[in-house]
């Protein structure tokens, strides 16, 4: 196994965790503020991903794609938050459960009314199509790169407003415990609403960006969530450090475990086992993870609440 | 012993009326030449076995499983298997089903139950992804594309199975078996217990009961329930595939036992009849019937939680 294609996979993996994270961090403070689980985060995902090919395809101008698709799907989301969201807040998780797999079915239809069901195209910048040298023989996609930048940078963006502003004290403590916050005088409406808006233009961000790479197609929100939630469960809810931590594990677990596991498997095991049974356990593993973590932590890596 | 507000009674004459509406649904279809819907009949019966299954879990065990989809799916690929090896007796598919779901449940449940709260619910989808990976990566399955059932299961007695007439009484008669051992069962000590752990975990620990057990208990017998429906699915469509495993199967149950009423008895059975019918109807008109079902389902958690069942309570009143 080169040396240069294990390094690949581990970006690819840190490539794919970054992403996650976007989606896991806006997922995590939902759940951990508003204990709310909500399903339809996918579909702020998969909208996002539509507006920016819409505006990409219109314009011919990445950035603004991306800008467009960031406030649309914010504004999608506060509005959302608003509305239907704001009442299931004291229900139970079977219903807020139900309520937004409800979420997911309605955005899948009108996006397959508006757009129409084939995928739609996102085509990345030209000037990144091209691979960057990063050391002798290690070629990697300038995309892609760009991709782990901007992941980096939203990653270290939520570190300093949640660790190093006011209005991160406000998310850490309705976290921890929404009531004593709120009685504390946080505006909680308000900050739920914001909280809301954020989740969603994170999941903007990922869904342009991984857009050129994976297909802009109906129903690309709910394979992304799964791994969200798996993501938010092994990093403890509401701890957006837990997100991150979950969501490079998860990440790199999986991008590395795909090649890595069927090359031991062909190394170890015949043939007829081992073309199967790599594979099959690739795909289970970040899910074995999940299982493993919970079994001795059950709150997860880094849970919010005391 | 007086009768508790936790009994489900069985009111003799409604209940006739039911069974004897559904013995002669397949004559009367027969007889304004729609033998078609007798096929969708036995799908709704099908199904309401399966959603009162989950209904157990989460309406009367307040265990909440985004994963009840590998159950069918263990059964459903259990009855298959054996069909193609020529084991091809239903008096051997369908407990062969059950006991496949019912020994996954087992093993699903002894780590699942050991969370609470959202942990569980992301358990129990976790293990149900996971069925469906490996159910996708094995040649021997049949991959992405599954399996076919070259013929229905037999039932001897000179019966065929491929007659969709025989075939719906069959089903008939398995759902009536099974509801009424459903009642049986919430009715006895163990369903009561299930009923008081729903409501306060920590009190029934405290008091003595078996908790975990108990749960794990509730938990086999409606996988093996869900099993056994994956065979009668098995039969129905001649064929298996992975997406009887997906989570968004897992999901559709879930409107099925909330739209009908959680915690009621009828609730899966009357959730299933709603949203299979609904679907049949709505795919006359458009193909979009996704978004209707979407639009009831909000409509339903905001503003009817109960339920059909639970608004029909209150019109009865």
């Amino acid at each position: 196994m080169p040396l240069a294609l294990i390094i690949e996979q581990a970006l690819n993996g840190l490539q794919l965790g970054l992403m996650l994270f976007l989606l896991a961090a806006g997922l995590t403070l939902v759940f951990g503020i508003m204990d709310m689980i909500n399903l339809a985060h996918g579909s702020l995902y998969m909208i996002g991903a539509y507006l920016a090919a819409t505006v990409a395809e219109a314009s011919g101008s990445f950035v603004a794609a991306i800008a467009a698709a960031v406030g649309g799907t914010a504004v999608i989301g506060m509005v959302l938050e608003r509305t239907i969201l704001r009442p299931l807040y004291r229900r139970s998780h079977l219903h807020q459960v139900l309520a937004t797999f409800a979420l997911i079915l309605i955005a899948n239809e009108l996006v397959r009314i508006i757009w129409g069901a084939q995928p739609v195209a996102l085509n990345m910048p030209a000037v990144l199509s091209g691979p960057v040298e990063l050391a002798p023989g290690l070629r990697y996609p300038a995309y892609r790169l760009v991709v782990i930048g901007v992941g980096l940078a939203a990653a270290l963006l939520l570190y300093v407003v949640v660790a190093h502003t006011r209005v991160g004290m406000w998310l850490r403590a309705g976290a921890s415990d929404r009531e004593m916050a709120s009685a504390m005088g946080v505006n909680t409406a308000w900050l739920f609403t914001a909280a809301f808006g954020a989740g969603a233009a994170l999941c903007a961000v990922a869904g342009a960006l991984l857009g050129p790479l994976l297909a802009v197609q109906v129903g690309m929100g709910e394979n992304i969530l799964i791994l969200a939630f798996v993501v938010i469960v092994i990093g403890g809810i509401g701890s957006v450090r837990g997100a991150l931590v979950g969501a490079l594990l998860v990440g790199i677990l999986d991008t590395v475990g795909r090649t890595l596991l069927p090359a031991v498997f062909r190394a170890l095991a015949p043939p007829a086992v081992a073309s199967e049974a790599g594979p099959a356990l690739a795909s289970i593993l970040i899910y074995v993870l999940m299982a493993a973590v919970l079994y001795f932590r059950p709150r997860g890596l880094f849970p919010a609440r005391g | 012993m007086g009768s508790s507000s936790l009994h489900i009674s069985l009111r003799p004459l409604p209940t006739l009326l039911l069974v004897a509406a559904l013995v002669l649904l397949p004559v009367g279809l027969t007889a304004v030449d729609q033998p078609f819907y007798i096929v969708l009949a036995s799908r709704v019966l099908i199904y309401a076995l399966i959603a009162s299954s989950l209904n157990v879990l989460i309406g009367y065990g307040g265990m909440v499983s985004l994963g009840h989809a590998c159950f069918i799916g263990a059964g459903a690929y259990t009855a298959a298997v054996l069909v193609r090896a020529g084991l091809d007796s239903a008096w051997l598919t369908w407990p062969a089903a059950a006991l496949a779901g019912g020994i996954l449940a087992a093993m699903i449940g002894v780590v699942a139950l050991r969370t609470r709260g959202v942990y569980f619910i992301m358990i129990t989808l976790a293990f149900a992804q996971m069925a469906y990976y490996v159910v996708v990566s094995l040649r021997v399955l049949g991959g992405d594309d599954g399996l076919t059932l070259p013929h229905r299961a037999g039932y001897g007695f000179g019966l065929d199975p491929r007659a969709d007439m025989t075939f719906y009484y069959a089903v008939l008669g398995i759902v009536l078996l099974l509801m009424a051992g459903l009642r049986q069962l919430l009715n006895a000590p163990l369903g009561r217990a299930l009923q008081a752990i729903r409501d306060n975990d920590t009190r029934m620990e405290a008091i003595g009961f078996p908790v975990f057990r108990i749960q794990l208990a509730g938990f086999v017998v409606a996988g093996a329930a869900a099993g056994l429906g994956g065979s009668l699915l098995a039969d129905l469509n001649q064929q298996v595939s992975p997406s009887l495993l997906h989570w968004t199967q897992s999901g559709t149950l879930m409107v099925m036992v909330i739209l009908g009423g959680v915690g009621r008895f009828l609730g899966g059975v009357l959730g299933a009849a709603v949203l299979l019918l609904v679907q049949e109807l709505l795919s006359d008109v458009t193909t979009h019937t996704a978004l209707g079902i979407g639009l009831v389902l909000l409509a339903v958690v905001l503003f009817a939680p109960a339920g059909i069942a639970g608004l029909w309570r209150q019109v009865a009143r």
